[in-house]
């Protein structure tokens, strides 16, 4: 049993927004719903799933279904894993359509912390106290960047990486979005810029980490025959694969990720090789993220993401892995601290040769998005999925 | 240039009944980790379900409080602090903060001893010093 072709990404839809002041979180979630319906060409009454996840304000999909004014639902799914859920949605959006529990299948992600002033990355934030792990790590002032840069600190322990190769993976990101007229940063910057920016938590610096962004996305998918009657071109979910890592009881290793474990499972059942990938979206909270992940999935070995990411073999055009060509959370934008829908948008835009032709991939017919949710420093969710153009 | 991290003091955990005796402990200047009776085998944060096995039971053992340092980060904050991950001796790598120290001599391996600081609502708080 695989959902190896058993599902399409029909729509796609990015809000151009990066600073919602005006709107409300519900408000971009309807928004980008009816963006990405009307990318595929279907309405409201078509989606009979709907898949979100911490970010939409209420009880799962009970206040989204309301206000979006979805009505025919008889599918729903709200799992949270983080900033890498919406990954997750396309994998269990096309194993609901495999078994026929819906046909259209909707997906939202929206949020305004930046217009909520929120410090996303540099404030500890005290959790309910019922989570078990909130009383072993608040009075330690963990906070999202601080626990990266952990991660970053071993990593350079271990393996030589320095804080150059990674400023190489921002670099590589600026390159791309100045080709994007949404982007917040929007300026090629160099590896000095990055590594002579102040440290936010050591080893990393300001220019390591992602913006801090409001907006959101959507995708629709659904059953490959609605989407071939479609008038857009056909992205196929070939594979898709979900895993969770976690501190194990003390036994830590930081050095690698869940990618290790969810990008296997996609690659096999794909049926391909990270070599055959044409285009990859990988989540990029911060640079140490992006090296992390490539190794994880096998695009070069473990240890040797510091190499392989430098001198720009990141860009589109001259790199060997063209990566996030929007310009990824690293610059472009990050909604609801949750940078994995616009990974999967991007690699739907390259599939579909609707990228900016400054950074179009050639012939891009095989592509990789890949997530991480949660913190790479404690406990986190990884979802992949290999697409295809049909 | 030597900096210090006395200046933060840590907010307070909100203990749950099944880790109140970890923090009254930490009053006695003891660290506790869970034990498997049967496998012996040690986990951290302590909990009365074993991570590892079914089988067994969980005793809270206090940790020698001698550890290394696995992996840390300076926090450029107002009052910056160091937070780590400490390997302890008896093997759960624990996360923590590294105070009374100087932020720029701080190395990953470097050996360090439990000490404990106070809460803003006078928990001790476990945490490691240069050993």
């Amino acid at each position: 049993m695989s959902i190896r072709g058993k599902a399409c990404i029909a729509g796609s839809y990015e809000h151009p927004t990066r600073k919602a002041e005006d709107k409300s979180t519900a408000q971009l979630h309807a928004e980008v719903a009816l963006g990405a319906l009307r990318d595929a060409g279907l309405t409201r009454a078509d989606v009979d799933g709907y898949f979100c996840a911490g970010d939409a304000p209420g009880m799962g999909p009970l206040s989204m279904a309301d206000y979006i004014g979805l009505d025919r639902l008889r599918h729903v799914d709200a799992t949270d894993i983080g900033g890498s859920s919406y990954l997750l949605h396309v994998g269990h959006a096309a194993e609901a359509i495999a078994l026929g529990k819906c046909n259209v299948a909707l997906i939202t992600l929206a949020g305004r912390p930046r217009s909520e002033g929120m410090a996303t990355g540099t404030a500890p934030r005290a959790g309910n106290p019922n989570q078990p792990d909130v009383q072993f790590e608040y009075p330690y002032g963990a906070a999202v960047a601080n626990m990266y840069a952990m991660c970053a600190k071993r990593h350079m322990h271990e393996f030589g990486t320095t804080s150059e190769q990674l400023a190489w993976i921002k670099v590589a990101a600026s390159h791309h979005a100045q080709h994007n007229e949404h982007a917040m940063l929007r300026k090629v910057v160099t590896v000095e810029d990055v590594v002579n920016s102040p440290l936010v938590a050591d080893p990393l610096h300001r220019l390591d980490c992602c913006v801090i962004s409001d907006g959101g996305g959507a995708l629709v998918v659904t059953r490959p025959e609605i989407a071939r009657s479609l008038k857009r071109p056909v992205v196929s979910v070939r594979g898709a694969g979900e895993a969770v890592k976690h501190q194990m009881g003390g036994q830590l290793d930081l050095t690698y990720t869940g990618a290790r474990f969810s990008g296997a499972r996609a690659f096999e059942e794909a049926g391909v090789r990270p070599s055959d990938i044409k285009y990859a979206s990988i989540y990029d909270s911060f640079t140490i993220t992006v090296l992390l992940q490539l190794e994880d999935l096998g695009f070069c070995e473990k240890g040797q993401g510091g190499r392989f990411v430098a001198d720009g073999n990141l860009i589109s055009g001259t790199g060997k892995l063209p990566f996030n060509t929007d310009g990824g959370g690293l610059c472009n934008n990050h909604p609801a601290n949750r940078g994995g829908i616009t990974k999967v948008i991007e690699a739907v835009r390259q599939l579909r040769g609707e990228a900016h032709p400054a950074v179009q991939v050639k012939n891009c017919d095989l592509a990789l998005a890949h997530g991480t949710g949660g913190s790479l420093g404690t406990r986190h969710g990884s979802a992949t999925l290999v697409l295809e153009r049909e | 240039m030597s900096e210090q991290t006395q200046a933060r003091v840590p907010p307070s955990p909100t203990p749950d009944p099944s880790t109140r005796v970890f923090w009254d402990a930490a009053r006695e200047g003891k660290l506790l980790i869970g034990r498997n009776t049967k496998t012996g085998k040690v986990h951290y944060p302590p909990r009365p379900i074993c991570p590892f096995d079914d089988e067994g039971e969980v005793e809270y053992v206090p940790a020698s409080g001698q550890g290394t340092i696995y992996t840390y980060s300076v926090m450029r904050a107002k009052q910056p602090y160091v937070i780590a991950y400490v390997e302890l001796a008896e093997g759960p790598r624990i996360m923590s903060n590294i105070v009374d120290c100087d932020f720029e001599a701080l190395k990953v391996g470097q050996p360090v001893r439990l000490t404990f600081v106070t809460s803003e609502g006078g928990q001790p708080i476990p945490m490691f010093t240069p050993a």
